[in-house]
């Protein structure tokens, strides 16, 4: 069977939208093989943000089965052996399945819009690196079908209980991370070739918009830090498999030095999860307060400080292992350190809507949102970087709801806005106005709901990975499992906006949003598959 | 192609040899960590970890104004039916003098069997001025069934331990050694009784 | 003087808010210990200066979306940068994050500061419980969850203390200086009672320390506080503090309570009395993992019907002796006393059918165990 790959993009081509119409000359390709074969940075977006939203309700699911469980005390659902894969699972697919892969397809379906390139600088490239994910995820997936269950050691697996007491698929894990990873710097080399490389004729680095300059430096930080995650698990692997003692005391090794590791790639990584937020929050905000971004070249540079300090901040994660004295301080300072750049941001998104002209179009509530949100779990950051207070909150619900507020309310609203942001010019239509609202306002509540009240129970002496408590914290729980059910369910709103929004609505002009400023609002919607094949005039007078 | 797409591509190849750079070298300072992260607690003294080879004591006057209780702890691990006992639960010495604990070591099981004895000092802090001439947790060991051992620890705190420093308590766990992993060591110190 | 500046600064900021500090079960607690207070107070203050902070951000915010309304007819300002506010707000949050690192550091030195403690207290983290050993002392008993089974599955109603209760609890002097030196056998646990504030990674092959002097008499609960496997929330630390006379009273009952034990090893014991003292040991020991009705689940093997064990008692009792290197299976040679294996082993070998008769008199077991490792 012959197949064709997608055509080479001449101008004669740009005609033809995103919607699959057969090019001049060429069969219409099987949509199968479309898919499969795809170099077009929007198809290829629109495939990873599927995948993340699928991701995203499988990961959803595992965290209700947990809720569920800790709905009351006792054990009525679930043993507390298969609760343990449960919360680990949750974990990776919405680190790695959910969150990481969203912000990908939307660098993919934004970054060439933004800077003017006709699609990603490798392409090919960019395909494989798509697909590496379902059959990451897939094997991921698998290993709780395996003998002896899926992974049961928390997201930050943890030797020796993944090495020597893990189950026996604990091996498909770490294969499956792998080739995760693999996707992610593949993504993060095309996006920093892409940048560097293609963008529009007179835009400077310095004219950039902030969602590109998020992205350059997140890839950056996945560069350098996605090979030190494949060397920890590829030690994992060897202390498994081939008998080595990295992280076995018996042969002389050191548990300790598992999780110096794993920090060092796993503090950035939760940067490389909030980065491209910031700049997705830094393109609405101004947007819709009709208004330039306050403190641009600021933005910039509180945005390279974050992820340099976020290398100097690692063992913040370790302060009850039994760190020196002078390592404990050291890492108390710099954690302490890096609330003033993320704090510089807060205030120039505050300074932007200062007498600005506000609307509260969908994409604005989520964003607004964020800002909100994102600061409550900011602050709850800033309490658990003081060391010796972190003795009493390492381990417990307080870091549950600190890490859950940067993350849900936090990227995935970041997510969401720049979702209902960009749906125009993705689709040619406005999502549907009172369903967005409704799913705003009842994911606001869903989210609080399920997370405020973990601070109390946190501080009160709840442990984490639990799936049994005292009774002091059965309000707590109850409260928390309801919001998480009515969070849950409200992201199914979501999915019906992006499908009535796809499918039809009220049409949307090039430039959706009134107070939009930057490229992609300069091609019509919905973007034509191919945009961009001549590079357009790019006049700097903004930035 | 045109003059602009040709440097675009020239650009993209450097940029991508570039990364692939930075790439293989994040991979290879992850293992590099590994013995760094051993030297560096060597070094500093962080982590309690005490040297796995034979050190020179230092010879220097014994500090006299002072005194530092030495506590021994002895724990054996699953799987190995081994005891290790030590003869003194607890000595109290100067900074800079030499001093011999002695240590036995007992197979309980049917078979010969390994272990290794591996050391852990608290406060961490003190394991950089913890010099061994002599240890049995330098090598594995290796007992028939029901045989028993004795062995010594020469040791000495030397006289810039800090002077807050006045408790040191050296923990000994037992660990069984696999036939696949063991080293080719040299045999530990006189044996009673080994016939195997 | 570092308390008194921890003391000065906490107090007002605690005083303005009494009745969230006595929020019983909403806010960290106080404790009984003067580091438990200093963490409190650090905790307060750091929690005061991020809510006035929050009020003064949040208040810009809501008063920019609320007054300058697009509805409203606000036409939009052109202001996009302002060189001197930035430093401003760049430089204040800098000092007051240098202002709170003051008395972070001074607390975190005290609490790392263990020298010339009164009682030496070894704390050993293993899959699902905890052994606690008094150094110099000779006292060494294990912690295991003194909940119910049936209140755990639902089938008995919840005591008060459920998933917090322990059969031994580990018993501290008032006002006594405390080393606690921790370590674990099998994976990474970590030792955590809020009243005490204290809290500390065990891991396996390492010893941590960390030290605690309890000011007022009392019970203090705690709870595991690193995953460690399936029964990871069923692993209670309990601390009872009692006056110092009182203390070493009980360590007087302990030590002639463990010479009676190894003593009666000497003794006959007949088959009913080791398969009471066996169901005994085996519900508060081995059954979280082998289950009550012998049945096992998932990596744990049954036992009843175990023929590999029935066949062979001396594997039997090694088994339980020693353990099972790299498995959740300990050795359990200091766990249990001579007694209590010998119980054990005959209770296994014949209840739920297994019938097989045998009988393991502690004398044989004292035998092989000779003399205690401590």
């Amino acid at each position: 069977m012959a197949f064709h790959l997608p055509p080479k993009p001449t101008p004669q081509h740009s005609t033809a939208t995103a919607g699959g119409v057969a090019e001049p000359g060429h069969a219409k390709p099987h949509w199968l093989m479309r898919w499969l074969l795809t170099t077009n940075h929007k198809e290829i977006g629109s495939l990873y943000l599927i995948f993340s939203l699928t991701m995203f309700f499988i990961g959803g699911i595992f965290a209700l089965v947990v809720r569920a469980e800790l709905f009351q005390p006792g054990l009525q659902l679930v043993r507390p052996e298969f609760f343990n894969q449960m919360t680990t699972m949750h974990g990776l697919i919405m680190v790695f399945g959910a969150i990481m892969p969203a912000f990908v397809g939307l660098a993919n379906w934004m970054v060439p819009l933004q800077i003017g390139a006709p699609d990603m600088a490798l392409p090919r490239l960019n395909n494989f690196s798509f697909w590496l994910l379902p059959v990451a995820f897939g094997l991921l997936l698998s290993t709780l079908l395996m003998p002896g269950g899926g992974p049961n050691f928390g997201w930050t697996f943890y030797a020796p209980l993944s090495t020597t007491y893990a189950p026996p698929s604990t091996t498909f894990f770490i294969l499956s991370l792998h080739i995760a990873g693999i996707s992610s710097i593949l993504g993060a080399i095309n996006i920093i070739a892409t940048i560097l490389n293609l963008r529009a004729p007179g835009m400077r680095m310095m004219d950039m918009p902030l969602f590109v300059w998020t992205w350059l430096i997140t890839a950056f930080l996945l560069i350098a830090v996605m090979p030190v995650l494949a060397g920890v698990i590829t030690m994992m692997l060897m202390d498994i498999n081939f008998g080595t003692s990295f992280f076995n005391a018996a042969g002389g090794g050191d548990p300790v030095l598992f999780q110096h590791l794993f920090w060092f790639f796993g503090h950035p990584e939760v940067y490389i999860m909030i980065l491209p937020a910031f700049g997705i929050v830094s393109a609405i905000i101004p947007t819709f307060s009709r208004k330039r971004l306050f403190g641009y070249a600021s933005m910039v540079y509180a945005t390279a400080a974050i992820a340099l300090l976020s290398f100097l901040v690692w063992a913040h994660h370790m302060f009850v292992v039994g760190l020196p004295l002078v390592a404990e301080l050291f890492f108390m300072y710099t954690t302490m350190l890096i609330a003033v750049p993320t704090g510089v941001k807060i205030f120039n998104w505050v300074a932007t809507m200062f007498r600005g002209s506000i609307s509260f179009e969908p994409p604005m509530l989520f964003a607004l949102a964020f800002v909100v949100q994102f600061t409550v779990g900011g602050f709850s950051g800033l309490m658990l970087a003081i060391s010796p207070a972190d003795f009493q909150y390492h381990d417990t619900y307080f870091v549950v709801a600190h890490f859950h507020y940067v993350l849900v309310p936090g990227a995935l609203f970041a997510i969401l806005a720049g979702a209902y942001y960009w749906l125009p010019k993705w689709t040619g239509h406005y999502p549907h106005l009172r369903l967005s609202q409704w799913h705003f306002w009842l994911s606001v509540i869903g989210v609080n709901l399920t997370f405020f009240p973990m601070h109390f129970s946190g501080l009160a002496g709840m442990p984490r990975r639990i799936p049994d408590y005292a009774l002091q914290f059965a309000d707590f729980n109850m409260a928390a499992s309801l919001g998480a059910f009515l969070f849950g369910a409200s992201q199914l709103l979501f999915v019906l906006v992006i499908i009535k929004c796809v499918r039809g609505g009220e049409k949307a002009p090039a430039k959706a949003w009134e107070g939009a400023e930057d490229l992609e609002w300069s091609v019509p919607s919905p973007a034509p598959l191919h945009t961009f094949e001549t590079p357009p005039e790019f006049h700097p007078d903004r930035h | 192609m045109s003059n602009e797409q040709a440097t675009n591509r020239e650009g993209v190849r450097r940029t991508v040899t570039r990364t692939l750079v930075v790439l293989a070298g994040m991979f290879a300072f992850a293992f590099a960590l590994v013995p760094l992260y051993d030297v560096f607690c060597e070094v500093t003294g962080l982590n309690g970890k005490t040297s796995n080879t034979a050190q020179m004591l230092v010879h220097e006057e014994v500090d006299t104004s002072r005194m530092v209780t030495v506590q021994f702890i002895t724990r054996a691990s699953a799987g190995l039916p081994w005891e290790l006992d030590v003869q003194t639960r607890q000595v109290r010495v100067h900074p800079g003098q030499s001093n011999e604990v002695f240590f036995t070591f007992r197979n309980r099981g049917g078979e010969a069997s390994r272990a290794k004895a591996v050391p852990s000092v608290s406060p961490s802090e003190a394991s950089v001025h913890l010099r061994k001439l002599s240890c049995f947790c330098f090598q594995e060991q290796r007992l028939a069934g029901g045989e028993r051992l004795e062995a010594p620890l020469v040791f000495q705190l030397t006289r810039d331990l800090p002077a807050d420093i006045k408790t040191v308590t050296l923990v000994y766990t037992l660990y069984p050694v696999q036939p696949a992993q063991a080293a080719v060591l040299p045999r530990g110190p006189i044996e009673e009784g080994d016939s195997a | 003087m570092r308390t008194l500046l921890v003391w000065m600064a906490g107090g007002l900021a605690s005083a303005a808010l009494t009745p969230v500090a006595l929020a019983n079960g909403w806010n960290m607690p106080v404790g009984v210990t003067a580091l438990s207070r200093d963490i409190y107070s650090l905790h307060m203050i750091i929690f005061w200066i991020c809510v006035i902070i929050g009020v003064i951000v949040f208040g810009a915010m809501f008063y920019s979306l609320f007054r300058y309304r697009h509805s409203k007819g606000a036409k939009a300002a052109t202001f996009h940068e302002h060189t001197s506010v930035e430093v401003i707000w760049t430089a204040i949050p800098l000092l007051i994050l240098v202002g709170m690192a003051v008395p972070a550091t001074a607390t975190l030195k005290n609490m790392y500061d263990t020298s010339e403690a009164d009682l030496d207290v070894m704390v050993t983290g293993q899959q699902w419980r905890w052994r606690y050993e008094y150094l110099g002392e000779d006292v060494a008993f294990t912690s295991n969850l003194g909940t119910p089974r049936e209140q755990i599955d639902g089938t008995g109603e919840k005591g008060e203390h459920y998933l917090l209760e322990v059969d031994k609890p580990l018993v501290l002097p008032v006002g006594q200086k405390v080393r606690l030196l921790l370590t674990s056998d099998d994976v990474i646990h970590s030792w955590w009672v809020p009243d005490l504030a204290v809290k500390q990674d065990a891991i396996p092959g390492f010893v941590n320390e960390n030290w605690v002097r309890i000011e007022e008499p009392g019970i203090y609960r705690g709870q595991c506080a690193e995953l460690c496997g399936k029964d990871h929330a069923f692993m209670p630390v309990v601390v009872e503090a009692v006056e110092q006379e009182r203390f070493d009273e009980w360590l007087a009952e302990r030590q002639q309570a463990a010479e009676e034990e190894a003593s009666s090893a000497d003794r006959e014991w007949s088959m009913d009395e080791l398969m009471a003292r066996g169901e005994q040991t085996y519900g508060a020991v081995c059954a979280s993992c082998h289950q009550a009705d012998g049945q096992g689940a998932g990596n744990f093997p049954a036992l009843a019907g175990n023929e590999a064990m029935l066949e062979d008692i001396d594997w039997h009792i090694d088994r339980v002796v020693n353990g099972v290197s790299g498995t959740a299976m300990a050795s359990f040679r200091n766990t249990l006393s001579a007694v209590e294996i010998a119980a054990v082993v005959t209770y296994e070998r014949n209840a739920w059918g297994n019938d097989s008769g045998d009988s393991v008199q502690p004398s044989e077991i004292a035998e092989q165990l000779a003399e205690q490792g401590e």
